[in-house]
């Protein structure tokens, strides 16, 4: 037994010393986070693409959307360069307060989240985009399993959206289904376009799908900060969320505390970054509407832009 | 007295039981109902989450002690040295070195020397000479044919893909059947290590993966070794049981001559005991392999690259041909590992004469063809990088046919959707949801204790007790309705469909191929066209479900009515049975122990697919471990995980029971 024990110490031991230089390994790496949505994946490699014309090494890391927050915070990523205030605000606020992320630049592109339904269906439920309107027909939303309400197709529910309370604080005849992933919503909507039903998901723009299939956000009474904060605000005097979501959220970029003194060039870099609403757009629809490749389209997109990207790079070498 | 005592003992008893008891109850209670605020405490445990889940503190807070736990491990510092989160994150680092050499050979080349990563040429040959060597020409065929499909289909990059994820496979699998055969030795050796080992192997296969996938992001992290140790946690089991099996099942004999040649402890079980139990660990290892290849895709949600991680993006753009695509590749690997690690489980050592190119021919070959595979790609550059331009892709013509499939079913589907919803499953939710947990801990402690064994009584009610204290009850009964529905349903298509292949050789052959096919392809594929028909209901999760877990209904049923002895049979036609009465009164009795273990089989991949149906949107279990994946809350991931485990291993213990004595009433040795 004594054997084992001093061995087992040993060994403890000469891993403890190995620990740190086994460690140090890859902090020379710029580790940038991919997600599951298009903008996301071709930004990435744009934002890597540039990270190495400064002469930054660059390694890409698959991870969930939500969590990837409280990874950058442990130093685990780098950098996140599409924050969406909707999706990712909470999660983002969170991480940020336990310290360990500085907050680099919101970019030019506003975001919005909210209902949104595909163009047929304003032929089945006149006077839409307005809630109103969309109250009204709700029995054209009605399932088997919703009780003669209408359906809503929600986001999954760790993205922290308040629609059973809109739906309660505006006395809407519907129920929200959660979705359990992005991709069941857009499974949802692509076969209620093929059969022309009625149908209304959570969406948000910009995003792919909106080439895909045209349509248009539900027009809920306009959004104001004291709206999820204070009761007595709007419709409903006694409840928080009788209104929709910001038309116009924030889109940011933030980066590990530790990125400034690790990556003196990368930082410079990025301080000066910003996407616009359309190259938001581009990114994503170079990939899902003309098919390339990530890293292809990422490369047409940096081709495409050359006069926006390079006094970036060139201030930072 | 007598009549109440034959009453108590009798099935109908146990099977309505406790339905009676809610009946009772709801006079005793009348101002129950399932939607009340505050239910009575009989029905639903107190402090349970019942509509949203997202802080609970539940009966006990089983929760917050693992999560007080975890924050221990990340921060107290052992010895003042370094913490346990230090320790864990110190071997994936060795881990991350061995990835670092396999990534190097397969797809990332050596830039320092400025070698490229193998030429596909190579890896195409030295396959086919190793199927030839293991079996033949016809293993040789299967394997050439594989990794020619995701040579000529790589228009998306197939084939980089594949070689990113046989590059994680070759390390989490050996790992995993090094630590399963080492825990399996151990265990065989300490008596007091096996009662330990048991119970853990029972938990560490039933628990769903999400729920450890948080634990490993905590303290491993993220990235392709987190992956490869998520995988070696889920694949070491079988290996670890298969070794014991192995090993415990060596003839006294052979371990006797052993002892007379004089060896020492060692001698004994390198050069005795493990050579003769090679076939069952090295069926081991072939189960290893396969659950790697199970776990391409989950892996990839902690940020492991490869197929899988392809897999999921392509889903997420609603691209179902490259998906199928890439679904194609998985099987296709899958099956070609799955015979070779079988050729080489079977294959007996065999000694040739004559000088040494005959005695080692295949050796030569590998030696021949390396070189002229050089010269190949040294003259062309076809042979180092296959060119983009001859590659081929279904997908675009898949992704229509999938989607015109789908389509075209959409109005009769819909017509089926509604009908079972309203007069199938919504009923039995509802069933399933007035049970009084006091009422269903009595149910599984009784049958239990029918089964005759006071100990198993205490086990599954405490598995349900667990359930119920930690808060999820409400939403742990909804996955139980879930998986009740589909086993209902898998075993109306199951068990036919064994009967009819059971009748000829090779309907048994193709069927159970088909199988294999459908075990190994990835599952996440059916989520999306279960939507498009069944829309976000429970019967599209449920239809992904059936798909996946019909599987060992069939094959067990098939199993159970080819093995019932042939005496039996011949004895039953000459007593002049008709064909009828020699299926349902001979073979189905017969075979019914093994139709119920194939029944719990079901169950176990019933409650794996439940987990991952939980991206179509049901409001189960699956939903909240979802939530704490995302939050990377590593007790509630945890506990939830232990909840579904003991939701399997109640069943599991309870049928298998029940099985084996019925097998031993039928005269069958167990």
């Amino acid at each position: 037994m004594k054997k084992i024990i001093s061995l087992f110490s040993a060994l403890i031991l000469t891993f403890a010393l190995t620990l740190s230089s086994a460690n140090a390994d890859k902090s020379g790496v710029v580790k940038i986070p991919t997600h599951n949505w298009s903008s996301q994946l071709v930004g990435a490699e744009v934002v890597g693409e540039l990270l190495k014309m400064v002469g930054e090494k660059v390694e890409y890391i698959n991870m969930d959307s939500q969590a990837v927050y409280q990874a950058m915070a442990d130093g685990d990523i780098d950098l996140v360069h599409e924050i969406w205030e909707g999706a990712f605000g909470a999660s983002y606020d969170k991480a940020k307060a336990g310290g360990g992320i500085e907050e680099i630049l919101t970019h030019d592109a506003v975001t919005r989240e909210d209902w949104w339904y595909p163009d047929h269906v304003e032929k089945l439920c006149p006077g839409l985009p307005d809630w109103k309107a969309l109250d009204k027909c709700s029995d054209k939303f009605a399932r088997a399993d919703s009780g003669g309400k209408g359906v809503f197709i929600g986001g999954p529910v760790d993205w922290l959206k308040h629609d059973a309370e809109k739906v309660e604080a505006l006395g809407m005849n519907f129920m929200v289904k959660n979705a359990g992933s992005a991709d069941a919503i857009w499974a949802e909507l692509d076969a209620g376009v093929a059969q022309g039903k009625a149908v209304v998901v959570f969406n948000w723009s910009p995003n792919f799908i909106g080439a895909k299939y045209p349509g248009k956000f539900v027009e809920f009474p306009k959004h104001d900060p004291a709206c999820t904060t204070d009761p007595a605000w709007g419709i409903n005097k006694t409840a928080l969320y009788d209104c929709g979501n910001p038309a116009s959220g924030y889109l940011k970029l933030a980066v590990n505390a530790d990125f400034k003194n690790n990556h003196p060039n990368g930082y410079k870099l990025l301080k000066q970054m910003n996407f616009s609403g359309p190259d938001i757009d581009k990114m994503a629809n170079y990939k899902d509407t003309d098919g390339l490749e990530v890293s292809a389209a990422a490369q047409k997109w940096l081709n495409d832009h050359k006069s926006k990207w390079e006094p970036w790079v060139a201030s930072s070498k | 007295m007598n009549k109440i005592k034959t009453i108590l003992r009798g099935k109908f008893f146990f099977i309505f039981g406790p339905f009676i008891f809610l009946w009772l109850l709801r006079y005793i209670i009348p101002n129950y109902t399932i939607s009340s605020k505050t239910p009575h405490w009989a029905y639903i445990p107190p402090k349970s989450c019942l509509g949203g889940c997202g802080s609970i503190d539940g009966l006990i807070p089983f929760v917050d002690w693992t999560n007080a736990l975890i924050q221990f491990l990340r921060k107290y510092e052992i010895f003042g040295l370094f913490t346990f989160r230090d320790f864990t994150r110190g071997i994936a680092s060795y881990v991350d070195k061995f990835l670092d050499f396999t990534e190097a050979v397969l797809h990332k080349g050596f830039p320092g020397y400025d070698v490229g990563p193998l030429p596909w040429i190579f890896i195409l040959t030295l396959t086919i000479i190793l199927g030839f060597y293991l079996r033949g020409w016809r293993l040789a065929l299967l394997g050439g044919a594989c990794f020619s499909y995701l040579i000529l289909f790589s228009k998306r990059g197939i084939w980089e893909l594949s070689m990113k994820s046989l590059a994680a496979i070759s390390v989490s699998a050996p790992l995993a059947a090094l630590i399963g055969l080492c825990l399996g030795i151990l265990a065989v050796k300490r008596k007091r290590f096996a009662n330990f080992l048991w119970p853990m192997l029972n938990i560490l296969q039933s628990l769903p993966h999400f729920s450890y996938l948080i634990l490993v992001v905590i303290f491993v992290g993220i990235g392709t070794k987190a992956g490869v140790i998520a995988t070696v946690i889920f694949a070491f089991p079988p290996m670890a049981r298969l070794t014991i099996l192995g090993l415990q099942n060596i003839s006294q004999e052979i371990k006797e001559a052993g002892v007379m040649a004089g060896c020492t402890k060692w001698q004994m079980l390198f050069k005795v005991e493990i050579p003769a139990a090679r076939s069952p660990i090295m069926l081991g290892v072939n189960q290893v392999i396969m659950q790697c290849l199970a776990m391409i895709v989950i892996a990839a949600f902690i940020g492991q690259p490869g197929l899988g991680h392809d897999l999921l993006i392509r889903l997420q753009g609603l691209r179902l041909g490259e998906a199928f695509e890439i679904g194609v590749a998985v099987v296709l690997i899958a099956i070609t590992l799955d015979r070779y690690s079988q050729a080489l489980a079977l294959k007996e050592p065999e000694r040739r004469e004559g000088n040494f190119v005959k005695r080692n021919p295949y050796l030569c070959a590998t030696f021949f063809a390396i070189i002229i595979c050089s010269i190949l790609v040294f003259l062309f550059p076809f042979f180092n990088e296959y060119p983009k331009e001859l590659t081929v892709s279904a997908s675009v013509y898949l992704d229509n046919a999938i989607k015109s499939f789908t389509r075209s079913l959409f109005v009769p589907l819909g017509i089926f959707r509604d009908w079972m919803l309203i007069y199938f499953l919504m009923p039995l939710k509802a069933v399933f949801q007035s049970m009084p947990w006091t009422g269903v801990i009595l149910f599984v402690g009784a049958i239990g204790w029918k089964l005759g064994k006071m100990r198993l009584a205490l086990t599954v009610m405490l598995f349900v007790f667990f359930i119920a204290s930690s808060g999820y009850w409400v939403r742990a009964m909804i996955t139980v309705y879930m998986v009740f529905a589909s086993l209902i349903i898998c075993a109306l298509i199951g068990i036919p469909l064994g009967i009819w292949a059971s009748k000829k050789e090779s309907r048994t052959k193709i069927v159970l191929n088909i199988c294999d096919i459908f075990q190994t392809f990835p599952s996440f594929i059916y989520l999306l066209p279960a939507i498009m028909l069944f829309q976000i209901s429970d019967v599209s999760a449920i239809f992904a479900i059936v798909i996946y877990s019909s599987i060992p209904m069939v094959r067990y049923t098939v199993f159970g009515l080819r093995n019932v002895p042939q005496q039996i049979i011949e004895a039953s036609i000459t007593s002049g049975c008709t064909d009828r009465q020699l299926l349902w009164k001979v073979k189905m009795p017969l075979a019914f122990p093994e139709i119920i273990l194939g029944a719990n089989q079901t169950l176990m991949f019933a409650l794996f697919m439940v987990m991952i149906a939980g991206f179509i949107g049901t409001v189960d279990l699956s939903q909240e471990i979802f939530r704490a994946l995302s939050f990377s809350d590593g007790g509630k991931g945890l506990i939830i995980g232990l909840c579904v485990a003991f939701i399997g291993l109640t069943a599991d213990r309870l049928l298998v029971e029940w099985s084996s004595q019925m097998k031993s009433k039928l005269g069958f040795k167990v």
